[in-house]
């Protein structure tokens, strides 16, 4: 019998898709999937340079996110550059034959939670997306990750891409988490420790009992954000919960191929003895509710703590920095996190407006009246039905937050959802870089409930302090 | 694309780590064309005030370093958006070489495909580095990619840079060149793939 190696879930993913490896190191890889969005008019415009062809046309998904409107009309766009960002992303997949969910498609959505929810996400498949969130696809047990326009281009003309392969590592969260604690708060644990750069090289593999215990949407959140320390990709092995959640999606497998893809899929785990190149190891009881405080993901600390002294550095650098973080995002050392009053809230974005984000909001806000304005956006057309169904847009809307339709949105304020200038906005979304939201806008960083926690009481708040404590 | 050559040119140092994609092309640019010149919108956040006023802070409004062909900064440059333009805006500007401990992996990508070099010293030779050219901001900087090799002032530092990329800029290649060559490759793959992965093909088509 043949002895074989034990191998990662990351060794699994990548052989299966190396058409060649090159003297040099550099592998070609077979994409199964590739996403693209408004922003990938770059990458069309160099096919028409060269007067290329899509080459695998129906491996290939347009999904209108970006620039789309969540406000007003959406047949007849008013801005009439967001309307051309718009019309040309549907030119160029009508022209190449791609199929287009398009800014009124009934399952359009944000492209990170559209490709799991139609089952497009697989687990096993190499998935790109001109978008460093696309690790959240890796939530699925797929390689997914973000590439620039050029490769785009590469890999409309080929359905390959040129990659070395990335260094391994292991991210395991043992135990069970506080009540309160969401995948929002693992993740933003996991990049204070590791940094904003602490898996730059790497693919990563998440595991550990806290991991299993967490849903597909939260699984997603996690790989979204592992884009924010560096990471190449970021994976969850499939299991049961993986195979249930993808059984009849629209694009999945059905009957006896879903059978067997059950079968290839189990296969894909880290085999016992397999070697990462590097460890990291959390205990999930230990995890607080974090919030950000400053202008990476990086700067985030459990919601009790207060805000850091840049003169309590351990170096000048390191106190600059603290310094001119606090300066954008006005804010004085020493003060508790809690008494930072804020300005609005966002709840939206690929890394938390899932159905179950939502209802996590939903669930604190109930009943309660939001203190500061707020937009609500869902991560997919699907998902605002269905919290429709459920009750959950009254609830916001109640509260006193606007309830509007599903993009980007205010996550990247590209579509016109702006935070304003000097404004502090509590933000389920994945970056609190300078300007993210808008010119001079200051942006929290933290879970959905965390979120609503923020909204009922006008300031950033520890949310367990509202949890079984509503009036009936 | 342009052969990357050996050049001596002002370089501006901007300490600060972790300077993401967002910072070096605000996300309000990235519906513009490349002919409408991301140089002119570089850094624009950091560069410019509300009123569109240049802050005389930013090293990169120094009379010194305002043509400059090379920037050296701290770790993680270029982390954040996948956004490409980042990297036109550079390049727009005319900067061909970024000098920084570390970078986020897809600009790093996105900087070999536009001719970008991104070189990496370690945290102290960056230090350094930006300290010269903060004491002495006319000193230009000598980047030689085939020796893998900085000259600044009296002091030479070594770079290092994935070997295929440094190959790729010597001679002004694209993936796409490379990736003619394996085109039947690339067919017998599909198919023995298909047969073995049927389930990996979207079951509803258009």
């Amino acid at each position: 019998m043949q002895v074989t190696q034990p191998q990662t879930i990351i060794d699994k993913l990548w052989s299966a898709h190396e058409i060649l490896r090159r003297e040099d190191g550099e592998s070609l890889l077979w994409v199964d999937r590739h996403y693209v969005h408004e922003g990938s008019f770059h990458a069309f415009g160099k096919l028409a340079e060269r007067g290329a062809n899509v080459a695998e046309p129906t491996l290939t998904f347009g999904v209108a996110d970006h620039y789309v409107p969540t406000r007003g009309s959406r047949w007849s766009i008013a801005n009439p550059e967001i309307a051309r960002m718009v019309r040309q992303l549907e030119e160029n997949c009508a022209k190449h034959g791609v199929k287009l969910f398009d800014v009124n498609d009934p399952d359009q959505g944000i492209v990170h939670v559209v490709g799991p929810e139609q089952g497009l996400t697989l687990p096993g498949l190499l998935i790109v997306c001109g978008d460093s969130h696309t690790s959240t696809h890796g939530a699925l047990g797929a390689y997914a990750f973000g590439i620039g326009a050029s490769e785009v281009a590469h890999v409309l003309m080929t359905q390959t891409i040129w990659q070395k392969k990335p260094k391994r590592m292991r991210v395991r969260v043992d135990g069970v988490t506080a009540p309160g604690i969401a995948a929002k708060d693992i993740m933003l644990a996991v990049i204070v420790r590791i940094g904003a750069d602490g898996a730059t090289g790497c693919a990563v593999e998440f595991t550990g009992s806290a991991i299993r215990a967490l849903s597909i949407e939260g699984r997603l959140t996690l790989c979204n954000m592992s884009i924010e320390a560096g990471a190449r990709c970021g994976v969850v092995a499939p299991d049961a919960l993986s195979f249930v959640y993808l059984r009849d999606r629209p694009y999945a497998p059905t009957g006896a191929e879903f059978e067997q893809a059950i079968e290839a899929w189990s296969r894909l785990i880290t085999d016992e003895g397999a070697p990462f190149d590097h460890e990291v190891e959390f205990d999930a009881a230990s995890i607080a509710p974090i919030v950000t405080w400053g202008t990476s993901p990086q700067d985030a600390l459990p919601i009790d703590a207060t805000v850091p002294d840049p003169t309590r550095q351990p170096d000048a650098e390191r106190a600059q920095y603290v310094h001119d973080a606090l300066d954008y995002m006005g804010l004085v050392p020493g003060k508790k996190l809690t008494d930072i009053a804020i300005d609005r809230v966002f709840i939206g974005s690929c890394t938390n407006a899932r159905i179950e984000d939502l209802r996590a909001a939903a669930s604190v806000m109930a009943g309660r009246v939001s203190k500061v304005p707020g937009l609500v956006s869902p991560g997919s057309t699907l998902v605002k039905r269905q919290a429709e169904d459920e009750g959950l847009d009254r609830i916001f809307r109640d509260a006193g937050l606007e309830w509007a339709e599903s993009g980007c949105s205010m996550c990247v304020g590209i579509n016109g959802d702006l935070v304003a200038p000097g404004e502090r906005c509590a933000s389920t979304t994945n970056r609190n870089f300078r300007g993210r939201q808008g010119p001079g806008a200051r942006t929290h960083l933290m879970s959905p409930a965390m979120v609503a926690a923020a909204a009922v009481t006008g300031h950033l708040a520890d949310v367990r302090k509202l949890l079984g404590t509503r009036k009936p | 694309m342009e052969r990357f050559t050996t050049f001596t040119a002002a370089a501006c140092p901007i300490n600060q780590k972790n300077l993401n994609t967002d910072q070096i092309l605000p996300a309000r640019y990235l519906k513009w064309t490349r002919s409408m010149g991301f140089g002119k919108v570089l850094f624009h956040d950091l560069r410019f005030d509300v009123e569109g006023r240049e802050k005389p802070d930013f090293p990169l409004n120094k009379l010194a370093w305002r043509n400059c062909k090379i920037v050296v900064t701290a770790r993680n440059f270029g982390c954040g958006s996948s956004r490409e333009a980042a990297v036109y805006a550079l390049y727009d500007y005319g900067v061909r070489c970024i000098i920084a401990p570390s970078f986020g992996d897809i600009f790093a990508g996105n900087a070999v495909q536009n001719g970008l070099l991104t070189a990496v010293v370690t945290d102290n030779e960056a230090a350094e580095i930006m300290a010269s050219l903060t004491q002495m901001p006319d000193l230009p900087l000598a980047i030689d990619l085939e020796r893998q090799m900085i000259v600044c002032g009296n002091r030479i530092y070594s770079f290092t840079i994935d070997p295929v990329r440094r190959t790729r800029l010597l001679n002004g290649w694209d993936d796409l060149a490379f990736t003619e060559n394996y085109r039947d490759r690339i067919r017998t793959f599909k198919a023995s793939d298909q047969s073995q992965r049927p389930w990996a093909v979207p079951r509803k088509h258009l």
